[in-house]
Formats: structure tokens, C-alpha cells, sequence
């Protein structure tokens, strides 16, 4: 399983983190730290895989931003690498050609597509389509409520 | 009050401030609102509140006073609220928290809502972050909705399934019922899901493992159809159907196939197509083969198939993409041990990525190097390895120079190879060592007699050029001690040997000492390398000199070394050259262990004849030079033993103890010499675990009405043999058979020629001193051969 997902600038700020695993709030500072110096200290043309702790440690950069996840021992890391970049794929169809601010402006979008594509640290939906339609449906309900409501919703 | 600012105005207000300082203070300003507004118990903007203090929490700010708004919001009804609560409370209320269990109820009734979203929210938030109560609490729910015909719901309560089993494993056979059809949905989302759900039990559980193995059929057949089926536009990825699906199944289909003969045999063709037939263009395809090889590798599948399996191994190893060499290195180690020689195939592949310019593709390649290395390759694989250690980041020199240690020990093709090779890591990785090779390698250095020269010489050369790594310079250092005297003789016979006079031995010892490059330890070396030449070089007054300056050297190590050595000087030269003399064969008692040197009080060893020793020394060498007077200078080493009996009995019985409990083999025991009343027999073991080793004990008996006080017994072998004379057990032989001395000698006879002693016994009888020289010869046979 996945134990953590995190998305980082190459200045090392923090754009989203994702704990799949009960961690203390010091802790988890700490492997933030980590993970962005380990990542960012790495070379142009590496491999993306590192080893921490116990963990298998699996980066791709996609522009200006950084993903990063901690995986177990067992897992497939060439997986995982198609893993980030089905993450990608579905914000890129979400906020249409997605950079960084986006991810920064709607973080909260950005949780919600990623918490209908995993659950626990594993894939739950594996077609990009119905993945989707669901958040789309999701939204519906949202904006369908502030409507009723006559207030925008942020 | 004014409706407080919106989410992505705040996040713009931040992003413009230019410091540090300038954040904080519009963060508490606020946090401030916030706090005011949540104490209104506002509801209208209780959403966009929390919102925004959850941007702030993923800033690094505390937002620990929200915990509690994130509960109301997901109690709300409006499914904005619901949204936001709950990405609240998986960001802010992870278990740990006092909190956390509140939600329990909240979570249970949204399980049961009528919109589908909400209850997957609750899925989502229970399967990420439910604690072990909550769990149990509400695993019924989650069973319930793991039965539903919602292909949205089921997904999600497979995956939630998973995690109350990884909370609460009890809690496992409550799902068993309603896994029996998950395999049949057509639902990707519902398959992915209970292959994941049926991987989780078959791990956890042997029983659910014998369950589900069943299963191995339909599972070979959806994958299969996903194979073979054309393109579908909702699950391809470059040109592959569902690639996620497809690893999944291998990884279940490798559980269930493990140690299951008939399960391995059904999965067989399938293998073998998914090997064959997967693109291996793109990242996906390689995934999928690399998924397969595991699998492969791990069932009892047929030889045919693991070979295929290793070859896509090497074939990734030829690969362009880093990633792809990277994971075929790891599953190469993993299976050089059970297919050693198919792994051997791809050895020179293996070896030319140690010259990757990634990093973690060189450390792969260095381990899963020294795991190929076997006795007929050995002389190839080390020059490469050798050539990596002179070359590689500093990070790798020091398991590499253990790792070169290790092989060399175990496949050293000669003693010369073994003394060349640890120079080389010496040289060129000499502070990257650990640090108990150096006693390691001494005892490797002493144990090999008849390099001594030519190992002595190396190491001196090598100290000319560089003093700078102390580990070389502690070997090279203790070996000048030990043999300078074959340093200084240019005696090598394997290389030309060098002409270097004692000056200039003592010169390059006495430079280490001063040296700033020199720690400690070295120091220690050097001095007590000085200390012992006193004895094989002739140029004793310098060393005097030496050693008496360190007299008040501040280090204290250094200053009692000298102190002591200075009073061996004075007051007990007359034993300087017995405990100065060479050390005894060590015997190591595991290869990484500390070596085991069995010792006396003092060092008792042959020494070298040495006719430049000075006038100065008296009596024990005297006695010396009379056993080799007598035995007419004929290749004999005399042995002198320490007239140090402080610690008599013990030592003595302990050995004698430890010996005891060695493998015996039959030797029966002689009588070395008969006379005047004194009687010694000798009886014989075989050291335990070198057969080159004879261990004899003496035992001396007194048939006369008066002891024998100072029993002193000495003896002197062939110079192809190395001798150890431990502590005798006293030194007095009691009269009328009323006890007996016991002493353990301990023969090293390598060329295994035949055993010849001279002995030689002192004794006061009667008030006079007894003296006696004689030649044992009569050792049986198996005590040498």
C-alpha cells in the first residue's frame, strides 16, 4: 500500500499531503523534510527510486512540481510510477492543462479527485472516465446546493 | 460583522507577502477572525472557515482549534459542508486525536444516506483514517455495503474492508461471505478493488489462502480476456487494457501460486503469454513484465519459465531507462541465490553497471556483484570490484572494501592473491575500512609463515608513499614490528627484494609517531612496532631513545606503553626478548568474529636465531644460544618460555578445560623422558578446527622423596614448525607422585613432516640445580601426519 503521497515545489513548499497511515503531526514534518531534501538533492537524469527507512520511495517531477510517495517493500515501483501519472492525467482533464496554481488556488479539488482515485493507499478506480463522472457528479451536488443556497461557494 | 474574506482571496492575500514575518502575521490575523467566527457558531461560513484553516494547516500553522468545526460541518446536512468536513477531519484527526471517535456516529449514519457521494465520503474517510474502535464499531455497515449491486459503493467498501482488517485483523471472517461473487462483477473499479480485498486475507491468513486458491482459474481468466480483448477506450494505457488490474492479478495469482504445486502448474501458460506477448515499449508494459517475473520466480513454476524470467531480467538490464535497470538489478538479487547460475549468465551485464553514473543503480550492481562472485571467477570479478573501490563515491567504499575482504577470504585463489588484494584495498580505500579488519587482517597476515617477508615489504613500501590512512598504516606498522628483521635481511623471495637498513625502518616508525596525521590508535602501533625491533635490529640504544622519550608524552596511552617498555629496559631485560618474541599462530574462531588468541602471560614463541644479539641480554637468550649451540645451529628454533607463573593453575586448567572438550583422535601418549626420578609424558589432541595444530599436554611426575622446585621446561622444534608454550600449571613437582606440573604445547606443523623436539629441563632437587637436555623423537605418527 501507499503510506503517504506528498506534492512539493522545487523551492520545497508544501502543495498537498495525503496520510494513509496514523502519523503525529511532528512526525509528519519531519518526513516532509525528508522527502524534500532526498528528492530535490537528487540528480538531473536519476533513477526515480529511493530507499527510506523501510520504504521504497517513488518521485516524478512533472514541471514545476514534484510527487512523491512512500511506498512498502513489495509494491511495484514501475507501477507506482504510472500510478502519479494517472494522478496527473486526472487533474490535467480536470482543471484543463493544470499547472501548479491550480493546484495551489483549488487544493481542495485536488484532494477530492485524489480521494476518488485511492482509498487506504490503494487504487480504487482504474478508468479515467468513470473516474470522472464521478467527480463531476460530486460538484453537480455542490453547486446545486450553493445555488439553492444563492451563495457562492468559497 | 463583515462575511469573512474567501478561500482564494486569502490564499492570493498570503502569496504576496514578501516574508516571512509579513505571512505570520496575516496568517494570525486571521486566525483571529476565525476564531471569533467559530465561537459565533456561525453556520453560514463555517465551511469556507475551516476551508481556509486547512490551507493554512498544509502551510505548516497549527489549525488544531478546527477540529472540533470540522465535526459540525460534516454533521451538516449541505453536502458542501459534508465535503469539507470530512477533508478536515482526515487532514486534522487522525486517531491520535481525543476527538477522532466522535465521528464514529456521524460516519455511521452517512453510510446509510441516500446519495451516494455522501456515503462514499464516509467510505473514503473511514477506509483512510478510522481508528481500531471505529472500525469495529462500524465493520457491519461496510460488510453490508460490500453486498450492495452499487458498483460506486462496492469499490469503496472493498478498499474499507481492507483497511478494517489491517486495524482489526479479527475482524477478517465477518467478510468472508461476501466475497464470494466479487470476482464475477464486470466492474474494473469493483474487480481492482476485491483483488486487492482477497490479496489482504490470503496474506494475513494460511486458512483464507487454502480458501481462495480456488480461485486460480477465474483469476487466469480474467486475465486473459483482459489480454486478449481489443482495445477499450475506458482502461487502455498505451495500448494496454488495465494494466492496474492486470499487476494486481499477478500479485494475488503469485500468493496463491507459492509452494502450491497444482496452482503454479494452472498458471503456467498464462505466464508465459503475459512474458511473451507484453509491449515493452512504454513504462506500463514493463511494469506488467517486471510484476511477471516476481510472480515467475516466486511459484514452483517449470524451469523452462524461470529462464525466461531471468533473461527478461537481463534484457531490462540493457534497457535505456534507468528506472527499468534499476528494478532488474533488485529481482536479480533477490534470485541469485535460488538460480545462481542463470543469474551468472548476465554476470558481465552486471558488472558494467557498476560503471552507471546513478547511484542507485551502482549500489544494486555492487551487491548483487559480490553475490556472483564464486571460486572460478574470483580473479576477473575482483580486478573489477577492485577498479570500482579506487573509483567510486566515498558512500560504497566501505562496504566494498568489507565486501572484497569477505569474497577474497572465502575464494582466494593463493595466499600471494590474498596479500595482494588486501593491499590494494589498503592502499586505495585505507580510511574507508572498518575498523576490525585491521586485527582481522593481521591475523591473516601472521597465519600465512611463508609470505611474512613479502608481506612486510609491501607494506613497508606502501608506508613510504602515504601515512595519511591509519588502518594501512596499523597493519603495515604491526608487521614491521613483527618482521623487520626479514625487512632489513632482503629476503623476499616472491618479488626483488628491497635494501632498506634498520636506520631507516626506525626512521619511517618514529615519523608515524610524530606525525599529525597519526591518531591515537597508530601511535600505540608504531611505539610498540619500535619496542619489539629491540630485539630483531641491532640498533638498540636509538630504540631506547625513542622509547624513553615517551616517558612523559601527554597522550597516556602512549605515556604507560613507554613507561612500561623503558622498564623492560632496566629492570627485566633479561625477559625482553622472550616477551618480544614472535607472536603465535592466532586461530580465528569464526571469520567475522574477533580472533581468538590463545596466550600465555607473555608471548612464547621461537624466536629467530639471531646472532646480532647484543651482549646486553642475558641469561634467557644465553640459554638460547646453548640449544642452538647444541643442536649445531641446524635449522632448530629454540623455544623460551616465561618465568612468569602469576597465574598458574587457572590458565593452565582452563585451557586444559577448553581443550578437553575438543574432537580427540586416538593419539596415544608417549613417554618423552625418563631420568633421575622425573618423568614427563606427553598426551596429545588435535586442535580443534585446525588439523595443522597438535596440541600436547606434559605431564611431569616426581617419583623422588623431595620436590622439585623451579621446574622450568623448555623446548625447541624444526624451523618448519611454529611452537606455543603455554603457563604450566605450577613449578614444582611434587614429590612420591603426589601431583603432577602440567604445561599445553601447541605445535603448528603445516608441511606436516615429522615431529622432533630437543627439551630442555631445570629444576632445584635437593637444594641444587638440576639441569638436563634431551631429544624427543619418539612421537607416533598420527601426531604429525
Amino acid at each position: 500500500m501507499m503510506h503517504f503521497l506528498l506534492l512539493f515545489s522545487r523551492q520545497g513548499k508544501l502543495r498537498l499531503q495525503k496520510w494513509f497511515t496514523p502519523v503525529p503531526e511532528r512526525e509528519k514534518k519531519k518526513i516532509v523534510r525528508d522527502m524534500t531534501t532526498m528528492v530535490l538533492g537528487r540528480k538531473p537524469r536519476s533513477c526515480n527510486f529511493l530507499h527510506w527507512k523501510d520504504l521504497k520511495i517513488v518521485y516524478k517531477k512533472y514541471a514545476s512540481l514534484y510527487f512523491c510517495c512512500g511506498l512498502d517493500a513489495e509494491e511495484n515501483e514501475l507501477l507506482a510510477l504510472e500510478v502519479l501519472h494517472r494522478y496527473v492525467e486526472l487533474l490535467d482533464k480536470y482543471f484543463g492543462n493544470v499547472c501548479e496554481l491550480d493546484i495551489i488556488f483549488n487544493f481542495e479539488k485536488a484532494y477530492f479527485i485524489l480521494d476518488e482515485f485511492l482509498l487506504g493507499g490503494e487504487v480504487q478506480e482504474t478508468s479515467k472516465q468513470v473516474l470522472s463522472r464521478s467527480i463531476e457528479a460530486s460538484d453537480m451536488l455542490q453547486e446545486t446546493m450553493e445555488e439553492y443556497m444563492s451563495k457562492p461557494a468559497f | 460583522m463583515p462575511a469573512p474574506i474567501r478561500l482564494r482571496e486569502l490564499i492570493r492575500t498570503i502569496r504576496t507577502a514578501r516574508t516571512q514575518a509579513e505571512e505570520r502575521e496575516m496568517i494570525q490575523k486571521e486566525c483571529a477572525a476565525i476564531r471569533s467566527s467559530f465561537r459565533e457558531e456561525d453556520n453560514t461560513y463555517r465551511c469556507r472557515n475551516v476551508a481556509k484553516l486547512l490551507y493554512m494547516h498544509m502551510l505548516g500553522y497549527p489549525a488544531h482549534f478546527g477540529q472540533l468545526e470540522c465535526l459540525k460541518l460534516i454533521a451538516s446536512q449541505k453536502f458542501t459542508d459534508k465535503r469539507i468536513g470530512y477533508l478536515g477531519a482526515m487532514l486534522l484527526l487522525d486517531e491520535r486525536q481525543d476527538v477522532h471517535l466522535l465521528m464514529t456516529n456521524c460516519i455511521k449514519n452517512d453510510l446509510n444516506h441516500s446519495t451516494q457521494y455522501v456515503q462514499g465520503l464516509a467510505l473514503c474517510t473511514l477506509g483512510c483514517m478510522g481508528s481500531s474502535e471505529m472500525c469495529r464499531d462500524l465493520a457491519g455497515e461496510v460488510e453490508k455495503l460490500l453486498k450492495t449491486s452499487n458498483s460506486y459503493l462496492r469499490k469503496k467498501a472493498a478498499l474499507c474492508a481492507v483497511h478494517v482488517i489491517r486495524k482489526v485483523p479479527e475482524l477478517m471472517e465477518m467478510f468472508l461471505p461476501a466475497t464470494k461473487n466479487l470476482l464475477s462483477e464486470k466492474n474494473h473499479g469493483v474487480l481492482h478493488t476485491s483483488v486487492v480485498l482477497l490479496t489482504e486475507m490470503c496474506e494475513r491468513s494460511p486458512d483464507m489462502l487454502l480458501h481462495f486458491r480456488k480461485l486460480v482459474p477465474q483469476l487466469v481468466r480474467i486475465l486473459k480476456n483482459l489480454i486478449m480483448s481489443g482495445y477499450s477506450p475506458e482502461h487502455d494505457v498505451s495500448g494496454i487494457s488495465d494494466p492496474f488490474l492486470q499487476v494486481r492479478i499477478l500479485r494475488l495469482l503469485r500468493i496463491l501460486g507459492r509452494s502450491d504445486d497444482d496452482s503454479s502448474e494452472a498458471m503456467n501458460d498464462i505466464l508465459a503469454q503475459v512474458a511473451t506477448n507484453t509491449e515493452t515499449s512504454k513504462n506500463v508494459g514493463n511494469a506488467i513484465l517486471y510484476e511477471t517475473v516476481l510472480t515467475i520466480m516466486d511459484i514452483k513454476s517449470e524451469s523452462g519459465l524461470r529462464v525466461l524470467a531471468i533473461n527478461i531480467l537481463g534484457r531490462f538490464l540493457l534497457n535505456n531507462d534507468k528506472n527499468i535497470r534499476y528494478v532488474a538489478l533488485t529481482s536479480l538479487l533477490k534470485t541469485v541465490q535460488t538460480d545462481h547460475n542463470a543469474v551468472q549468465r548476465h554476470r558481465s551485464t552486471i558488472v558494467d553497471c557498476l560503471k552507471d553514473l546513478d547511484v542507485s543503480i551502482k549500489r544494486r550492481a555492487m551487491e548483487l556483484s559480490f553475490a556472483l562472485v564464486n571460486g572460478n571467477n574470483i580473479r576477473g570479478m575482483m580486478k573489477e570490484l577492485l577498479y570500482f573501490l579506487d573509483s567510486c563515491d566515498p558512500e560504497f567504499k566501505a562496504d566494498c572494501a568489507s565486501g572484497v575482504f569477505l569474497a577474497a577470504e572465502k575464494y582466494a585463489p593463493s595466499k600471494r592473491w590474498h596479500i595482494d588484494t588486501i593491499m590494494r584495498v589498503l592502499t586505495t580505500a585505507g580510511s574507508y575500512v572498518r575498523d576490525d579488519s585491521v586485527p582481522n587482517l593481521i591475523q591473516l597476515i601472521t597465519n600465512s609463515v611463508e609470505m611474512h617477508a613479502y608481506t612486510v615489504q609491501r607494506l613497508y613500501k606502501a608506508l613510504l608513499d602515504d601515512i595519511s590512512q591509519q588502518p594501512l598504516v596499523q597493519v603495515s606498522s604491526w608487521c614491521i614490528g613483527e618482521y623487520g628483521d626479514l625487512l632489513v635481511s632482503g629476503q623476499c623471495e616472491e618479488e626483488e627484494p628491497i635494501q632498506v637498513t634498520e636506520d631507516e625502518v626506525l626512521d619511517v616508525l618514529e615519523g608515524l609517531l610524530v606525525s599529525n596525521l597519526s591518531t591515537p590508535v597508530t601511535r600505540g602501533y608504531s611505539l610498540t612496532a619500535i619496542m619489539k625491533l629491540s630485539t630483531r635490529f641491532s640498533s638498540v640504544n636509538r630504540i631506547k631513545k625513542v622509547v624513553s622519550i615517551y616517558g612523559s608524552s601527554i597522550d597516556v596511552e602512549l605515556q604507560q606503553r613507554a613507561v612500561e617498555y623503558n622498564a623492560l629496559f632496566k629492570k627485566y631485560d633479561h625477559m625482553r626478548s622472550a616477551l618480544l618474541e614472535r607472536m603465535p599462530i592466532m586461530e580465528k574462531t569464526a571469520s567475522n568474529g574477533p580472533t581468538e588468541i590463545v596466550q600465555t602471560n607473555g608471548e612464547t614463541e621461537p624466536s629467530v636465531p639471531d646472532t646480532k644479539l647484543p651482549p646486553l641480554i642475558t641469561q634467557p637468550a644465553n640459554q638460547a644460544n646453548d640449544l642452538l649451540d647444541l643442536l649445531g645451529g641446524n635449522d632448530v628454533v629454540p623455544v623460551i618460555q616465561t618465568t612468569l607463573p602469576t597465574k598458574p593453575a587457572s590458565a593452565g586448567g582452563e585451557l586444559l578445560d577448553l581443550l578437553g572438550d575438543l574432537s580427540l583422535s586416538a593419539i596415544p601418549p608417549m613417554t618423552a623422558y625418563n631420568k633421575n626420578g622425573l618423568k614427563i609424558e606427553f598426551t596429545f589432541e588435535r586442535a580443534n578446527p585446525n588439523p595443522n595444530i597438535a596440541v600436547i599436554t606434559i605431564h611431569a611426575t616426581n617419583t623422588t622423596e623431595a620436590d622439585m622446585t623451579e621446574f622450568v621446561f623448555q623446548a625447541a622444534v624444526p624451523k618448519t614448525f611454529q611452537l606455543q608454550l603455554l603457563s604450566p600449571s605450577s613449578n614444582i613437582v611434587p614429590a612420591l607422585n603426589q601431583g603432577s606440573v602440567t604445561q599445553v604445547i601447541r605445535v603448528l606443523n603445516p608441511q606436516k613432516q615429522q615431529l622432533r623436539m630437543r627439551v630442555k629441563l631445570t629444576y632445584t632437587h635437593k637444594g641444587s640445580p638440576v639441569q638436563d637436555l634431551a631429544e624427543v623423537n619418539n612421537f607416533p605418527p598420527q601426531s604429525w601426519q
